[in-house]
C-alpha cells in the first residue's frame, strides 16, 4: 500500500530495537476481551484507478452532474468561484498544517487567518471577528450562548421565525440542557419580523434576526436596533448569503452587538451543504468573550511584526469547563478561502457582482409575477424570493426537471402556514435563458 | 551536529493585503450583465455606500498566498510528529475525488431521488465507521471532535430524560483533551475530575470509589492521551453500568488501534471519530475536521437527525426520529471531509487499516526506545501510537521543553505536542503515525539527540531558537494584553 512506506526488512530491524518479534507483540497487554474478532468487514482495496471510476459513477448518480441550473437557495449557494482561489488555497503547505500552534512555522496560516478577520470585520461592520465557527447554524448557536453570557441572569432569548428552520434547530440543540426561554418572534405582511411584543417579554437577553432573511426579505436592521436597545437586550444579527452586504448596509453599520452567519458564498463549492463557514464578530468591548480561536498581531524578540493565536485562556485547553466553548478544530481552509475571495473580489467587485445578483433574481421576480405568480411578501429581497401561485406550481416544477432546470423549493416542509408557497433563487450564475425558460413555463 | 532538513532559505516579504492594491484593479472576471440594472430602485436607507476591500490584479492575489504558503509547514512539507493530532499524509486523490463534479455541486435540499450518489457515500461511510469500531449506529453530522463530544454528551442528557432520571456529574479523566469537559459542561453536567494513577491509566478503584446514581457516567480516551491502552477500561465500563451510566469514548487515537479493539466489547456506548486524525483527512491550519458519533443500538434513537437509511437499493434520509437530540449542523455536516474519509477507507481495505495501526504503534515504540537515554520517559508501560517525554534531565542545566522544541523547528521539524497532558510536567509528546519510514525516524531523532547535546553544551542556542524562520519567538503577553484583531 502506497501509504505504507516500510519495508519487510525495516520493520525486522525496527521490532529488534523494540524488542519485538512480530507487529502483533505490540498489542499483547490489550486484553483479550477486548480485542476485534476477525477481520473489519470493509470492501476489498480500491486501485486509484479503480476508485476514480467508482467516483465517477456516484456523481452521476446525483442529479448535480445533469443539470443546467438550481435556483434553489435556502442557505447554500451557486456563484462563480475564480480558479484562483481553489488553487491557491489548496498549496499543500495551507492544506495539510495543523492549528497554528507554533506559530513561528505558520505564519502563512496566521496572516491570513488575520487578513479573514479583518476582511470579515469589514464586511459586517463590526470592530472584531473571530477566526471561524463551523457553519451558519452554529455560529448562531454560539452567538446566542455568548449573549447569555454577557447578559448574565437573563434567560431568555427571541429569535425571529424567519430565521433559517435548519439554524433555528441547531439552536435547539444546543441550548436544550440550559434552563433557557426561546421565544419566537412571528411576522409582519411585508415579510419582516414583527418586533411589537418585545416589550412584554421579560428577562429578554438577546433578540435574533437574519437578514436577508429565509424568506430573502431584506430586515429594517436600524430600526430594530433601536427597538432592541431600547428594552436593553443585545442585537444578534445573523445571515445566510454574505453577499448582500456588498449591496445592503450591514448589520454593525444598523447597531448589531453580534453578527454571525454562513460564510459559503465566499469561494466554498456547495458539497451538499459542507464544509461551509461559520462567520463571527462582534464589539471589541465583548472580545474577552468570544468563542473559538483568535488570532492577534505582535512583534517577535527582534521587533517584527508577527502573528499568534491570542486570547487563550478563554479556550477550552485553558479554562476546560469554564471555557467561553468547547470548540478547538474550526473551519480553517474556509476561512482562508473566503479571504482569498473576497481579496479577489476587492470592494469594487463585490459591489458589482452583489448588483447583478439583485438584478438577476429581480428579473426573475418581475417576469414570475408578470407570468401570473403573487409575492407571498411585500419587502425588498436580495438574491431570493418566495411565491405563491394561483394553480398549482408542482406540475410547471416537475416539467423544468425534465429539462434540467431545479427552480423552486416548496416551503410547506419547513413552514406549514405556507404550504404551496415555493422560494426561488437566481445569482450570477443564473443565465438570463435559464430565468426565461422558468417563467415560460409558469406563463403556459 | 546531524542536520534535519532545514536550512536557511530564501523568504520573501509579503505585506497585508490592504497595504497592496490600487482602487479599480480586478482578479475576479465579471459575468455578463444579461439582464437590466434594476438596484436602483432600492430605498436609499438600505443601502451600503461601498465596503473597504483592497482591490487586487490576479497576480496580486497569486503572489500574496504564494507568499504566505512559504512561511507555513504542512504535512508535505516534512515530519509533524504533534501528539495526539495524528498527522499522518493526507493522500492527494481524496482531494480530486471530493471535487468530482456531480458531488461538489450537490445542493444540500434536492429530493432524496436526486441525491443518490451523496446518499450512497453517506450509508456506506456510516456502515464502515460502524464496522470499524464494532458499534451499531453512526451519525456523521458533527462538524469535529469537539462537536462529536457534544452530541455525545446531549445524547447521555437526552437517554437519562427518556428514563426520567436526574443526573447532573460526569466522571473525566486529569489526562483529558479540554474539549471533554467543555463539551459536558455545555451539556450541564459538572465534571468530576479523576486522577489517573502513577502508572498513567485509571485506577478501577477511584472510579468506583467516585461512580454513584447521580453520575451520568465517564468519558475517558483509549488509548490515553499518554499514549497507554487502558487495560482495565473492562472492569471500568462495569462499574459505570452497574449504576446505570453510560461510557463515552474519545476515539482521538483511533489510530493505535483500527481492527485491533473492538470498542462495543470494552464497553464504550457512544464514541466520536476524529475523521481528520484516523482517516488522513487534512487539516487545513485548523479544519474543517469531521466528528461522527458512533453508538450502542440503544442509544441510537437518540441520534442527531436525520441519517441516512437503505431501502431496496435506494437511500433515503429519515427524518421521523421523535427522541432525537435535533440538528448540530445545518445540513450533514462538513460532508466533502467525508468523503475524502470514504474515499481513504476504499483505498486502504480492512488489512492496510490495520497494518497503518500496528506501522503507527510501531514507530511510536521505535522512537521511545530510541530517545529514552536521552529524554526522562514519563511512563514505563508500553506505549501504542505516541510515546510522552519530559525535560526532567534538561531542567537540571535550564534547557526547557519549549527550548528543544523551538530548535527542533530550525532543523525543519514541527515540534511534538508540548505542556499536554497537563499530568506531565513539560510534557514532549510524539506521534510519528504510520506515513514516516525508518530513515525518516532515524535523521529525526538523530537531531533531536543533538539539539539535546547542544543544550548541555550551548543553552542559549536552545533559547534563542528558531533563528532561520521568517520571524522568530514572538511576543504572546503582548499579543494577549493588547488584543489587535483586525488590521
Amino acid at each position: 500500500m502506497r501509504y505504507l512506506p516500510h519495508t519487510d526488512t525495516e520493520i525486522k530491524e525496527m521490532l529488534a530495537v523494540t524488542g519485538h518479534d512480530q507487529l502483533e507483540d505490540l498489542f499483547t497487554h490489550i486484553p483479550e476481551e477486548c480485542r476485534y474478532q476477525g477481520e473489519v468487514d470493509l470492501p476489498e482495496q480500491l486501485s486509484e484507478w479503480a476508485l476514480s471510476d467508482h467516483f465517477q459513477s456516484l456523481g452521476t448518480h446525483n442529479s448535480a452532474s445533469s443539470t443546467k441550473a438550481v435556483l434553489l437557495g435556502a442557505g447554500s449557494y451557486s456563484h462563480n468561484i475564480p480558479e484562483i482561489v481553489p488553487s491557491l488555497i489548496g498549496r499543500s503547505e495551507f492544506l495539510t498544517a495543523y492549528t497554528p500552534y507554533q506559530p513561528e512555522m505558520a505564519q502563512g496560516t496566521l496572516q491570513g487567518i488575520f487578513e479573514y478577520q479583518t476582511l470579515t470585520a469589514r464586511l459586517l461592520g463590526m470592530e472584531v471577528a473571530n477566526a471561524s465557527m463551523y457553519d451558519g447554524a452554529s455560529a448562531l448557536a454560539e452567538a446566542i450562548l455568548m449573549a447569555l453570557r454577557i447578559a448574565r441572569k437573563k434567560r431568555t432569548i427571541a429569535i425571529s421565525t424567519a430565521i433559517h428552520p435548519r439554524y433555528r434547530e441547531v439552536v435547539r440543540s444546543y441550548l436544550q440542557a440550559g434552563s433557557f426561554t426561546i421565544i419566537e418572534l412571528p411576522l409582519t405582511k411585508d415579510g419582516r419580523t414583527d418586533l411589537s411584543g418585545l416589550q412584554d417579554i421579560d428577562d429578554l437577553a438577546a433578540v435574533a434576526l437574519q437578514s436577508p432573511n429565509f424568506f430573502g426579505v431584506v430586515e429594517d436592521l436600524a430600526t430594530a436596533a433601536d427597538t432592541i436597545h431600547d428594552i436593553k437586550a443585545l442585537f444578534i444579527s445573523c445571515f445566510s448569503e454574505p453577499f448582500a452586504y456588498g449591496l445592503f448596509r450591514n448589520p454593525g453599520a444598523c447597531g448589531a452587538d453580534i453578527v454571525c452567519g454562513e460564510g459559503q458564498s465566499f469561494g466554498m463549492s456547495q458539497s451538499f451543504g459542507g464544509p461551509g463557514l461559520g462567520m463571527f464578530a462582534c464589539r471589541t468591548k465583548n472580545q474577552r468573550t468570544i468563542p473559538g480561536r483568535v488570532v492577534g498581531e505582535t512583534v517577535d524578540v527582534d521587533g517584527k511584526r508577527g502573528y499568534v493565536l491570542t486570547l487563550s485562556t478563554r479556550e477550552q485547553h485553558i479554562r476546560r469547563e469554564k471555557a467561553t466553548s468547547n470548540i478547538c478544530s474550526n473551519q480553517g481552509i474556509c476561512a482562508l478561502t473566503a479571504a482569498a475571495y473576497m481579496a479577489s473580489l476587492g470592494g469594487t467587485g463585490l459591489r458589482r457582482v452583489a448588483k447583478l445578483n439583485y438584478d438577476k433574481a429581480d428579473y426573475l421576480k418581475k417576469g414570475m409575477v408578470q407570468a401570473g405568480a403573487k409575492l407571498l411578501f411585500s419587502a425588498p429581497t436580495f438574491n431570493e424570493f418566495a411565491l405563491t401561485f394561483p394553480n398549482d406550481f408542482e406540475p410547471a416544477r416537475k416539467r423544468l426537471l425534465d429539462k434540467g432546470i431545479i427552480a423552486g423549493m416548496g416551503l410547506g416542509s419547513f413552514y406549514k402556514e405556507y404550504e404551496g408557497a415555493y422560494l426561488f433563487c437566481a445569482t450570477e450564475t443564473a443565465s438570463k435563458a435559464v430565468l426565461d425558460a422558468v417563467i415560460k413555463e409558469v406563463q403556459s | 551536529m546531524t542536520h534535519g532538513p532545514g536550512i536557511s532559505g530564501l523568504i520573501l516579504e509579503e505585506p497585508l493585503l490592504w497595504e497592496k492594491g490600487k482602487q479599480g484593479r480586478s482578479a475576479f472576471s465579471m459575468p455578463e450583465q444579461d439582464v437590466p440594472e434594476a438596484f436602483s430602485e432600492i430605498d436609499e436607507n438600505l443601502l451600503e455606500s461601498g465596503i473597504d476591500f483592497p482591490d487586487l490584479s490576479e497576480v496580486d492575489v497569486v503572489r500574496h498566498y504564494t507568499r504566505l504558503s512559504g512561511w507555513n509547514f504542512g504535512v508535505d512539507t516534512g515530519m509533524y510528529p504533534l501528539g495526539s493530532c495524528t498527522m499522518k499524509y493526507n493522500p492527494k486523490i481524496n482531494e480530486k475525488m471530493a471535487a468530482t463534479p456531480g458531488i461538489a455541486m450537490a445542493h444540500p435540499l434536492l429530493a432524496d431521488e436526486l441525491s443518490q450518489g451523496t446518499l450512497q457515500v453517506m450509508f456506506e461511510l456510516q456502515t464502515f465507521l460502524a464496522n470499524l469500531t464494532g458499534m451499531d449506529a453512526v451519525s456523521l453530522q458533527p462538524a469535529a471532535g469537539a462537536q462529536g463530544e457534544m452530541a455525545g454528551m446531549l445524547l447521555f442528557a437526552a437517554y437519562f430524560r427518556k428514563k426520567g432520571e436526574k443526573r447532573t456529574k460526569i466522571l473525566i479523566p486529569d489526562t483529558a483533551h479540554g474539549t471533554n469537559p467543555a463539551s459536558a459542561a455545555l451539556c450541564g453536567f459538572k465534571p468530576v475530575l479523576l486522577e489517573s494513577s502513577p502508572d498513567g491509566t485509571l485506577d478501577v478503584q477511584t472510579v468506583a470509589d467516585l461512580m454513584d446514581e447521580e453520575t451520568v457516567g465517564i468519558m475517558l480516551t483509549n488509548p490515553n492521551t499518554l499514549g497507554l491502552f487502558e487495560e482495565s477500561i473492562r472492569e471500568i465500563t462495569a462499574i459505570i453500568h452497574a449504576k446505570g451510566g453510560l461510557v463515552y469514548g474519545d476515539g482521538a487515537n483511533m489510530n493505535a488501534v483500527m481492527g485491533i479493539v473492538d470498542f462495543k466489547r470494552c464497553g464504550v456506548d457512544v464514541m466520536h471519530l476524529n475523521l481528520h486524525k484516523t482517516f488522513s483527512t487534512p487539516h487545513g491550519g485548523g479544519g474543517p475536521g469531521a466528528g461522527p458519533i458512533c453508538v450502542v443500538e440503544k442509544l441510537q434513537p437518540f441520534l442527531p437527525k436525520p441519517w441516512v437509511i437503505k431501502t431496496g437499493s435506494s437511500y433515503h434520509l429519515e427524518y421521523d426520529c421523535p427522541d432525537s437530540i435535533g440538528r448540530l449542523h445545518a445540513f450533514f455536516g462538513n460532508f466533502s471531509v467525508l468523503v475524502k474519509a470514504y474515499s481513504y477507507i476504499l483505498s486502504m481495505g480492512a488489512k492496510n487499516l490495520k497494518k497503518a495501526s500496528q506501522l503507527a504503534v510501531l514507530n511510536a515504540n521505535y522512537v521511545r526506545e530510541s530517545l529514552r537515554d536521552v529524554l526522562h520517559l514519563a511512563y514505563e508501560k508500553p506505549c501504542m501510537h505516541e510515546c510522552v517525554f519530559s525535560d526532567k534531565i534538561q531542567n537540571e542545566y535550564k534547557i526547557t521543553t519549549l527550548d528543544m522544541a523551538k530548535r527542533l523547528i530550525d532543523h525543519g521539524y514541527h515540534p511534538p505536542t508540548i505542556y499536554f497532558p497537563l499530568v506531565v510536567p513539560g510534557a514532549i509528546m510524539i506521534e510519528p503515525t504510520e506515513t514516516e519510514n525508518k530513515d525518516d525516524l532515524d535523521q529525526f531523532i538523530a537531531v533531536f539527540k543533538d539539539v539535546i547535546r547542544e543544550g548541555r553544551e550551548d543553552g542559549e542556542r536552545l533559547r534563542q531558537a528558531p533563528t532561520i524562520t521568517k520571524i522568530r519567538r514572538l511576543d504572546e503577553t503582548l499579543a494577549a494584553r493588547r488584543p489587535c484583531l483586525v488590521g
